[in-house]
């Protein structure tokens, strides 16, 4: 668990940052600081109280619907020992020398934050404690606290947290690492299912996202890319764009993020996106996209066939001699499994605000990664990083997309371009779609040997991918680990990468996404091939309880609480198989299983599938039983989190999804070329289950995802006998 | 020439290029952000709105086809008795995860109530469908319609 060590020394300092009369939550921080008898005080850069103790909590994480605005300052709370009722919620600046890592990606916000934040809440109550003592001349031990009012029975004293809120603040700091903090017994606030403290602004529509983002006397901005990925301006003529009414400028940037190199645009500039959109059309560029046009999925599909063939161009992982163990075993099983690149399609476009005064940058970004965000644009614009202000506005969904910051880098060119003046920049949804960073396509020829009880006795994998020089690209990687092979005393991982001009990302849970469907449909194949099923297969594959061999600093899986979640779903599924009755109509049915270990989440999915007669696959139920720790912090939430990546999950197996490319460049265009999920596609019922082992809480946004993948191909199989190898999965 | 309208039962008028679509002239010309950007395309519903009570795609509708028409965005949803009713179910149920997509829900949910008060699970479905949710909160968008509409709690949402 990485704490931020700096952070309880840090988070007592008052912060100063104050941008374009914009007052921040920093700013108001320092202004209370000196402000008279009547304002909020600061007691950390966390907590703040008023007169009326009322709280005002600093949520310091972007939001991207994950729910880290809400759970986060639930931490914080929960220690300062004050009512849910009792606060608002307010986002901090993004300053990771004030506030540590504020970064939306891996599911890593619970396991980094469970403690500080906690210390904080504890740090501020300390304090309050130790000024109230002060005051009333006693020993603070002898202090109780309770709705954010501070208790002395023996005298039968009593004041609001507010009341010491000015003595509290110039007292030093205590040591966080001592301080106390409650049992979970006495938890008032973690483990309550707690609305989003965003609800009631987002029903009633008010501005909250990137896009919403309205400064005076700002101008709006539109993209012009080349199709091809990765291809240069050589030229352009921007001057019928520049005779319409409003237009202010056409700005050659570079898009790239620093130093990925060079992914020219031009940006038309005008007093209204909805003009500056329209008057792309007008604009003539000119691309050197020649290195890029001989490029297309059709050249991968063939390549990927010929490298499956092939030997692997590297050697990933090998232990034992999987070909000794090959050639003695009683069966030997050998299947190619595929998946295609996919978009986020975030439902907020990509987009940014950017303000450029006396040679600095404010920005108003929704970011998954901030922090890459201003190293990234601070080195494009050759500015000092502290020359950046960056404000995290809600997001209209991340999925890993805003992790990278091209709209940051982007948007600030464009600010420079146009000083004194804010500029938002907004993709269109094909620029969207066509300008992603993809999860990358991959390939895997897998052989596995079983012995005569059945037993996996050598396994291998030629995955193939994209990259250069032996190296994955972005998101391209194969852990050396995968489950079972970590486990096995014979086997081999190899791969090879092929070139590709497209950029490439984290899609939530990468790698995973596409490795559980995989692994655990190829397990599926070899539990049959075994004369078993895959809960029995897998329990046998784990075995006793233990923490099988990881990457160095990578979480372990360990077999116990793997076999715990896969019990669990057995039993709340009532799992006998795959084989389900025929629907009342007549129509086949089957059941499958799937299991996942990522990001520290241990995950096991059954999924109920009915083939209807166009032979399209209808969901009908998911089981899920997730282990992510001892602690759920908002069940409320976390069962949404759930229901989303189960039926996210839904999507990538059964609608369609998939990017193409064409000469270079991608083909969709709209969402009916990349389609996500509607309500028609949402299961009927999800039954959700969290196990509490004591272990620490962890993430559940990421590793609640793979496994209903595999869980849906393999109750196809269960229904069909058919063995769908490739996603989008597809019978007809 | 300005064009008048009214919306959230207030009159007002724009000057602005005919062609521009409805969502352009909330969120530019009258400052009202609440109505999202998904597509563009007709094909996402976050820019939902209801013009004389039809849930329209404002990314697809001209401003000089609202002339004279009454609009009603998420701002003023609350105004109507089925849109005070869903705003007030989306929020006990929680409805929302990144909530960008969740005002043209609340209004396409709106208008789907208005035509019929008691939708069984598949009209609601089929009422919905035009609404892409990234975050898929379609389970809890189901439940919520059904509260909103009196109909018994069959959740969807096991624990």
């Amino acid at each position: 668990m990485s704490l931020m060590p700096e952070l309880d020394r840090r988070a007592f300092l008052a912060a100063s940052v104050a941008g374009a009369g914009v007052v921040t939550f920093e700013a108001r921080l320092a202004l209370a600081a000196n402000a008279p008898q009547a304002a909020a005080v600061p007691v950390n850069v966390f907590v703040r109280v008023d007169t009326a103790n009322h709280f005002t909590i600093g949520a310091k994480n972007p939001e991207i619907g994950q729910g880290i605005r809400t759970m986060l300052p639930m931490l914080i709370a929960e220690e300062l020992d004050i009512g849910w009722a009792q606060l608002t919620v307010e986002q901090t600046l993004a300053d990771d020398k004030i506030y540590g890592v504020q970064t939306a990606g891996g599911s890593n916000a619970t396991p980094n934050n469970w403690l500080p934040m906690r210390q904080m809440g504890a740090a501020a109550r300390a304090m309050i404690l130790n000024a109230a003592a002060k005051e009333w001349g006693v020993d603070a031990a002898s202090l109780t606290t309770k709705a954010g009012v501070v208790f002395h029975v023996p005298s039968q004293r009593q004041a609001p947290y507010a009341a010491f809120a000015r003595a509290a603040a110039s007292l030093p700091a205590p040591d966080v690492a001592k301080l106390p903090l409650k049992s979970p017994k006495e938890y008032t606030i973690i483990g309550k299912p707690m609305v989003g403290v965003d609800t009631a602004k987002i029903v009633t529509g008010q501005p909250l996202f990137g896009i919403d983002v309205s400064l005076p006397n700002m101008l709006h901005s539109a993209i012009i890319k080349a199709p091809a990925h990765g291809a240069t301006l050589a030229s352009h003529d921007a001057s019928a764009a520049m005779k319409i009414k409003g237009v202010v400028a056409v700005v050659p940037i570079n898009s790239g993020m620093v130093p990925m190199g060079s992914h020219d645009t031009l940006v038309v500039v005008a007093d209204s996106w909805w003009k500056a959109q329209k008057a792309r059309g007008l604009v003539k560029p000119v691309w050197n996209d020649a290195a890029q046009k001989g490029l297309s999925t059709a050249l991968y599909e063939e390549q990927a066939a010929k490298a499956l063939g092939a030997a692997p161009q590297v050697e990933l992982a090998k232990a034992g001699n999987v070909e000794a163990a090959l050639a003695s075993a009683a069966k030997v099983v050998t299947a190619d499994y595929s998946y295609p690149f996919l978009a986020h399609g975030t439902l907020e476009p990509q987009n940014c605000t950017g303000l450029w005064q006396d040679g600095k940058l404010e920005l108003w970004a929704p970011s998954q990664n901030p922090a890459n965000g201003r190293r990234e644009t601070a080195a494009m614009l050759g500015i000092a990083p502290e020359a950046l202000t960056i404000h995290m506005t809600r997001i209209g969904g991340g999925f890993g997309r805003r992790l990278l910051n091209d709209y940051m880098v982007m948007v600030g060119q464009v600010a420079k371009a146009v000083p004194g003046r804010p500029v938002k920049l907004l993709f269109d949804r094909t620029d969207d779609l066509r300008h992603d960073f993809y999860r990358p396509a991959g390939w895997h020829r897998l052989t596995a040997g079983l012995d005569a009880q059945g037993q996996l006795v050598g396994f291998k994998d030629h995955f193939i991918s994209f990259g250069k020089d032996g190296k994955p690209v972005r998101a391209a990687e194969m852990s050396a680990f995968e489950f079972p092979t970590n486990a096995l005393e014979h086997m081999q991982l190899g791969a090879t990468y092929l070139p590709t001009n497209l950029g490439t990302g984290w899609l939530r849970a990468p790698t995973s996404n596409a490795m559980a469907f995989v692994y655990q449909s190829f397990l599926t194949e070899l539990a049959e091939a075994a004369g078993t099923d895959l809960p029995d297969f897998l329990r046998r594959l784990l075995g006793a309880p233990r923490e099988l061999p990881a990457e160095k600093g990578r979480p372990a899986l360990h077999t116990g609480r793997a076999r715990a979640v896969i019990d669990a779903v057995c039993a709340s599924a009532d799992w006998r198989g795959g084989h389900l009755p025929p629907s009342a109509k007549g129509e086949k049915r089957g059941r499958g299983f799937g299991f996942y270990f990522c990001h520290r989440g241990y995950f096991a999915e059954v999924a109920d599938v009915t083939i209807l007669a166009d032979q399209s696959v209808r969901v009908d139920k998911v089981w899920a039983v997730g282990d992510v720790g001892s602690q759920i912090i908002n069940p409320l939430n976390a069962r949404h989190q759930l229901q989303g990546a189960l039926i996210e999950g839904v999507g990538q197996a059964l609608i369609e999804q998939k990017i193409e490319q064409v000469a270079g460049a991608i083909t969709a265009e709209s969402f009916i070329d990349f389609p996500l999920a509607r309500i028609e596609n949402a299961p009927r019922e999800i039954a959700v289950q969290f196990l509490t082992p004591d272990f620490p809480p962890t993430g559940l946004g990421e590793p609640s995802l793979p496994p209903v993948i595999p869980a849906i191909a393999n109750a196809i199989h269960a229904a069909t006998g058919k063995r769908l190898r490739s996603l989008p999965l597809k019978l007809a | 020439m300005p064009i008048a309208l009214t919306v959230n039962r207030k009159k007002v008028s724009v000057t602005t290029d005919s062609d521009k679509p409805l969502l352009w002239v909330l969120r530019e010309d009258l400052h009202m952000a609440g109505t999202k950007f998904g597509c563009g395309q007709g094909l996402c519903g976050a820019c939902t709105v209801l013009m004389d009570g039809q849930a329209v795609r404002s990314c697809q509708t001209p401003i000089s086809a609202a002339a004279g028409k009454a609009i009603t965005t998420i701002e003023g949803a609350k105004a109507l008795p089925q849109g005070a009713a869903l705003v007030e179910a989306w929020q006990a149920i929680d409805v929302p995860q990144c909530g960008y997509c969740q005002a043209g829900q609340i209004l396409s949910a709106t208008a789907l109530l208005q035509a019929n008060p008691k939708p069984s699970d598949a009209e609601i479905d089929e009422g919905m469908n035009g609404n892409i949710c990234r975050c898929a909160t379609y389970i809890r968008i189901r439940r919520a319609i059904r509260m909103a509409a009196g109909l018994p709690d069959v959740t969807g949402d096991a624990a």
